[in-house]
């Protein structure tokens, strides 16, 4: 076989393999309303065993049992709000995808955008500077012959 | 010579971020509960479920609540230890064994040795939840008041006992109780 084929082949049994295990993990509540609502907000939650999941995604045994605790509190007509709330006061931010924007994580909303602004700043100072450097001086008379001369004769 | 230097020290202030960052461990999540009232709870002992274990039983003494489980590996590593901070008796360690069979919780502690003045039993790490465990073992350190002070993410090393926890035991025991 070519390289280039057994390239293709592994590629095709990755895909195969995302595409057989690649789904989130089985709701196993009898709401359909509530499952919907459940996922919708578990994606915006991070385990916290496995970092870079989503609580939505993971398999670990505390994003399950975080998932029943969510699934009972939205039974009983908890809002997301409430729900969120209940999560921070005992994981903290670190749960939230979308930290809130509080004093501690203001570096974390605005720092790139600071950063980028520095940068602009930087990047127009500079480029003025450049411009300043060259200095125009006219073509003298014997130049500007030369010019013409180059440009009749093609 | 200072555009030479601008970029340097640039340099410089990245690398000493980046080898902060490096050097942290990101398991280890600020607990918003510290400073903050413990979650109460009532749970059957591990050891004779007829009786109930509860936080506030704990009021006017400094504690330590260690959350366990017989599957947890990194338990194993630190029992040993916890083993001879219960014997030298300076804090009272309570267990919280987090979503274990009751059985092989039984059969770890025949097997290791008990450090714990008693388990509670929370066999499914609902009073974990409210504790913000998310990794097994976890231990917190409980004021007069029934205020968390201190939590360690993983297991106690000698360093963390006695650097941490033992001195601001000791400043705690000096505070009245309330």
């Amino acid at each position: 076989m070519s390289h280039a084929r057994i390239l293709l082949s592994c590629i095709l049994l990755g895909l195969f393999v995302v595409l057989v295990t690649g789904k989130d993990a089985q709701p196993n509540g009898d709401d359909p309303a509530i499952e919907k609502r459940l996922h919708k907000l578990s994606q915006e939650l991070r385990c916290l065993v496995c970092q870079n999941e989503t609580l939505a995604d993971s398999q670990a045994g505390l994003a399950e049992d975080l998932r029943r605790e969510i699934r009972e509190q939205m039974k009983a007509g908890k809002s997301d709000e409430e729900i969120v709330n209940f999560l921070t006061q005992r994981y903290g931010q670190f749960i939230l995808y979308r930290p809130q924007v509080t004093p501690t994580t203001y570096l974390l909303w605005f720092g790139p955008f600071v950063l980028l602004a520095a940068g602009l700043v930087f990047l127009f100072r500079y480029i003025k500077q450049r411009r300043d450097q060259i200095e125009e001086r006219p073509l003298t008379e014997a130049e500007r012959k030369i010019a013409e001369d180059l440009l009749q004769s093609e | 010579m200072l555009r030479y230097l601008i970029p340097l020290a640039i340099f410089v202030v990245l690398v000493v971020f980046l080898a902060i960052g490096l050097g942290r461990d990101p398991h280890e999540v600020p607990s918003p509960l510290i400073n903050k009232p413990a979650p109460t709870f009532r749970l059957p002992q591990l050891k004779d479920p007829a009786k109930t274990f509860s936080a506030e039983e704990m009021r006017g003494k400094v504690w330590v609540l260690n959350v366990w489980a017989s599957w947890c590996i990194t338990c194993r590593d630190e029992h040993p230890l916890l083993l001879e901070y219960a014997k030298s008796g300076v804090l009272p360690i309570y267990g919280l064994n987090y979503k274990d069979n009751r059985d092989d919780a039984l059969a770890w502690l025949n097997e290791l040795g008990d450090p714990y003045v008693l388990s509670a039993a929370d066999l499914d790490g609902r009073v974990a939840i409210d504790y913000g465990v998310y990794g097994a073992p976890e231990t917190y350190l409980i004021d007069k008041a029934g205020t968390i002070r201190f939590k360690q993410i993983g297991p106690v090393t000698p360093d963390v006992w006695s650097q941490k926890i033992l001195p601001l035991a000791q400043e705690l025991n000096r505070e009245a109780g309330k």
